[in-house]
């Protein structure tokens, strides 16, 4: 490799790395540590599980509520996107092809609060969705319904996480040989077929990525169930925020953090570990 | 032609639906957002606005109102936050892209926690410690809270670019007698410049849009726009609350359109975000 050459560079890098790393140590690692400890300290000092165990009693429905809505979320983004790439990578009328790529991107960066607000209208019982249904005649006007609890929640994350792994997947898509894939067509495969079998192997590494980020990042966002489904059952980032705002109870609200650290450990470690083997392949 | 079982004309009306279902899902809640921005009166059961107007827009932009102050605050939070990630971002990346590094895995994993972890725990934390030490309610503190989640962006992206450009191109310029400093200056950050500025416009955006850490670390004193926008839709004004998001829109709907001319498929997956 061209770096290092010479022996001085070694505390160089450091010295370079230093202020960088600085920043994310005192204001991420350690903030992060501490949630750890908060969770187990008892009043008097000493180790204690009664953090955990009131944030069980209290919120364990609101555990697999968030659970199921951020897996639900996930599942609907992963197959969006696989469909949206797909079609921008092997659909042959080039006009829909443009016109997808130039439509679903809009989302993209797109704020969670913005994205909460926007729902909080539109999904509404007199939002433009149940106008549009009962001008269309798909429902009677009185059977339209605020789709303002977990459904809303969902819809607002899916519409605007799906473009980002959409984006990412895409990209992945574009740069694969297209001499296997036009192998594939010439020996008449379906493009159905060709996605699944041959484009979707090869870019798996990438949606997984995308798709774990979505879930870690959708674990912690507060704006979107704060503004679209409040009242329990709820996601934890609500309740953590009612501990702090309501009875700045910090060893509840840190069990409860760190509950959700759980449920993010384990895409947490794909991730970390994908990520960290493709920086060093390309630095 | 392949084995396709549906006739052409019917392909095409559903290619056509689907498409404009499609465009439906993305702009549907985008419309609805813009008739709120501009309805002075809008109740059930009617479809639309019973009358439009400016007015909100007037409350909005009076000049004492403070709509103009926390869009102001929010962006000298972002600029804030923008030339405090880069000046250490900035090093950091050419440190991973360039020389070798001691502990070189867990300075990796150290860049890449802010963004495989959950955030809620940092921001509850770190609130409580800022509140100790004065810094809850400060710009200081919002921006050190948006700088330690931007600068791992800007690393990444920082260190992109600098892996980009050709060592044969500054050995050449070393082998001419330059210095490594006059080398960094007038060749490798020349050419990174364009991954550099997207990572800047990536930090600014972030922080624009960010909320939750604002959320805890910012009150009572700092109200930036996304706060802003929460408070009024919370307080049921959704005609403050849909100028204000539309406010937020516009950078995030500027940036989707030229990102591609910043940052190459590649990169972007490589940034992972």
């Amino acid at each position: 490799m061209a770096a290092a050459r010479r022996p001085a560079d070694r505390w160089t890098g450091v010295a370079l790395a230093a202020p960088a790393l600085a920043v994310v140590g005192a204001f991420f690692i350690a903030p992060l540590a501490m949630s750890a400890i908060v969770a187990f300290r008892s009043k008097g000092g000493g180790f204690t599980l009664e953090h955990f165990s009131k944030a069980f009693d209290l919120y364990t429905t609101d555990l697999l509520f968030t659970l199921a809505i951020v897996l639900l979320s996930t599942v609907l983004i992963g197959l969006l996107s696989i469909a949206i790439a797909g079609y921008l990578t092997l659909g042959e009328n080039p006009r829909a092809v443009a016109m997808l790529r130039w439509l679903y991107r809009w989302p993209l960066f797109i704020p969670f609060v913005v994205a909460g607000q926007v729902m909080r209208t539109f999904l509404a019982k007199n939002g433009m969705l149940n106008h549009v249904l009962i001008g269309s005649g798909l429902i009677e006007p009185l059977s339209a319904q605020s789709m303002l609890d977990w459904r809303g929640i969902v819809v607002a994350f899916v519409w605007k996480q799906a473009p980002f792994v959409t984006l990412l997947l895409a990209g992945a898509m574009a740069s694969l040989e297209s001499q296997h894939i036009e192998a594939a067509r010439n020996l008449g495969a379906r493009r159905l077929r060709v996605l699944i079998d041959i484009v979707l192997p090869q870019v798996r590494g990438t949606l997984l990525v995308g798709l774990v980020l979505s879930f870690v990042t959708m674990l912690s966002v507060l704006s979107v169930p704060l503004m679209i489904n409040p009242n329990s059952p709820t996601m934890v980032t609500v309740d953590v925020a009612y501990r702090i705002n309501t009875f700045a109870d910090y060893p509840v609200a840190n069990a409860l953090c760190l509950l959700s650290l759980v449920l993010a450990a384990g895409g947490a470690w794909f991730y970390l570990r994908h990520a960290s083997k493709k920086i060093e392949a390309t630095a | 032609m392949n084995a396709m079982t549906l006739p052409s004309p019917l392909r095409s009306l559903l290619r056509a639906v689907l498409l404009a279902l499609f465009a439906f899902a993305i702009f549907g809640p985008l419309l609805n957002l813009f008739l709120w921005a501009f309805a002075e009166r809008w109740y059930f059961p009617s479809k639309l606005p019973l009358e439009y107007g400016l007015t909100f827009w007037y409350r909005v932009f009076q000049p004492r109102g403070n709509a103009l102050a926390s869009l102001g605050t929010s962006i000298w939070i972002a600029v804030l936050t923008v030339f405090l990630s880069l000046a250490v971002a900035v090093p950091a990346g050419y440190a991973l892209a360039r020389l070798r590094l001691p502990w070189r895995s867990g300075i990796l994993l150290a860049f890449l926690l802010p963004q495989a972890v959950p955030n809620l725990p940092v921001y509850v934390n770190i609130a409580q410690v800022f509140y100790q030490i004065g810094l809850n309610g400060t710009i200081l503190g919002v921006v050190l809270v948006h700088a330690s989640h931007g600068l791992v962006l800007a690393v990444w992206i920082a260190s992109a670019a600098f892996a980009s450009v050709d060592v044969s191109l500054e050995e050449a310029a070393r082998n001419l007698g330059a210095s490594a400093w006059t080398c960094f200056r007038t060749v490798t950050l020349p050419i990174a410049a364009p991954g550099l500025i997207a990572s800047a416009i990536f930090v600014f955006l972030e922080s624009l849009d960010e909320f939750t850490g604002t959320y805890f670390v910012g009150v009572p004193d700092v109200t930036t726009l996304p706060l802003l926008m929460f408070n009024a839709s919370m307080g049921g004004n959704y005609q403050i609350a849909s100028i204000t998001a539309l406010l937020l829109l516009i950078p995030s709907i500027g940036f989707m359109l030229v990102v591609e001319r910043f940052l190459k498929a590649d990169v972007l997956a490589m940034v992972g975000r």
